[in-house]
């Protein structure tokens, strides 16, 4: 149990993926312009994250490994992932009509959301167990969502800021980002068991 | 003469870095130091090259419908080669960089060359933005990854330039990154508008 407590609060704090990892950067910056399309965006990335991390691992354990063709790890998974979520959208178009309302237009951005992938990749890289990556994909994506949140909430308040004519934009949001990262580096060296 | 031209011109005109904004996960995270930034962005060149010049090759061969997926396909199949060459013949190199080598699928600016250039233009044109896109992309890398490493440690290149303990350890962690990175953005915007 313990150890698990471990992966959750490393994977959120101790070792963010965007303030730590530099995973999933585009939509940290591209959709963290409003509160509101921040919790979607993270939502709708947890959703696909745990999917995806789970259906590459078992493709990875049952399909490639035994093949003896785990080179085809990079194609295989972004294949898997882009087909995963084209198959959730259509699924939760129909069944989920509501969630989908929420999360449709976020979906066809995380093909390309480095983090989903990287964490598919990080999982078998560490040598987890399927409970383990299961937990450790969830708290990854909550941790982005954290971080999207919290950026979220300052770029509001940013926009009614007098800011110089060059550093408007991108230029103050990643220097925003910077602080938060030095503030997320007071998590280091926390350690349970 | 044109074509040297058109390279220039995608490498600085379009900056991807400083003036598009795209491929920002390597961009922050291989660029401790100007050594690793620069090799990230050979290698990313390197792909680029190459799935730029493949997709032109076969851009009347795949229909228009399944256009993506096969963009996706043919980088993913250069950039595993580029992870076996690198593991077999610098796997100092391969461990540095780690992740970021399998997540040059997913770098944008890849598959947006490939979906706004390869798929409409020539081998060789392609060929010359590939090249002109990889080298502007490479030369950000390189410059951040210096600033951060200078800044961090007095050294560029593992050159010393003054002494390491005056430099302050924070720009080669997380937090410099994303500061060094905005602060350079402000100057380019700066440029701009002096111009």
């Amino acid at each position: 149990m313990l150890a698990y407590i471990s992966i959750i609060i490393t994977a959120i704090f101790v070792n963010n993926i965007v303030f730590a990892q530099f995973l999933g950067i585009c939509p940290f910056l591209g959709v963290s312009k409003r509160l509101s399309s921040a919790v979607g965006m993270g939502m709708a990335v947890t959703f696909v994250m745990a999917i995806a991390t789970a259906v590459t691992y078992i493709l990875q354990m049952y399909v490639l490994d035994p093949l003896g063709v785990s080179f085809l790890q990079t194609i295989a998974f972004i294949l898997v992932i882009a087909a995963l979520v084209q198959v959730l959208e259509i699924i939760m178009k129909k069944t989920m009509p509501v969630l989908y309302q929420a999360l449709g237009v976020f979906l066809p951005l995380i093909t390309t959301n480095c983090a989903v992938l990287g964490v598919a990749i990080q999982v078998i890289q560490k040598n987890m167990t399927l409970a383990e990556s299961l937990v450790y994909s969830v708290s990854t994506a909550l941790g982005f969502t954290l971080a999207l949140i919290i950026f979220a909430g300052i770029r509001e308040q940013l926009a009614l800021s007098k800011v110089p004519a060059a550093m408007k934009g991108t230029p103050i949001a990643l220097i925003t980002a910077g602080i938060l990262a030095m503030a997320f580096m007071g998590f280091a060296g926390i350690k349970i068991a | 003469m044109n074509k040297l031209k058109f390279i220039l011109e995608s490498a600085i005109k379009n900056n991807p870095i400083f003036v598009l904004l795209l491929g920002m996960c390597p961009t922050l995270g291989t660029t401790s130091s100007a050594i690793n930034g620069m090799s990230m962005g050979l290698a990313t060149m390197g792909v680029l090259i190459c799935s730029n010049v493949a997709i032109s090759m076969l851009r009347n061969v795949v229909p228009d419908k399944v256009r993506i997926p096969a963009f996706i396909v043919v980088i993913a199949s250069f950039v595993t080669v580029l992870q076996m060459l690198l593991q077999a013949y610098l796997p100092a190199l391969y461990e540095t960089l780690g992740i970021f080598i399998p997540l040059i699928v997913v770098n944008c600016i890849l598959l947006g060359r490939a979906e706004a250039y390869a798929s409409k233009n020539g081998v060789v044109d392609s060929f010359c933005d590939g090249a002109g896109v990889g080298l502007g992309f490479t030369v950000s890398l390189t410059i951040l990854g210096s600033v951060r490493e200078l800044l961090g440690t007095g050294r560029i290149f593992d050159i010393p330039v003054y002494n390491e303990e005056y430099g302050s350890l924070v720009f080669i962690l997380a937090p410099g990154a994303f500061i060094v990175l905005g602060l350079l953005i402000a100057v380019v915007n700066k440029l701009k508008t002096v111009k």
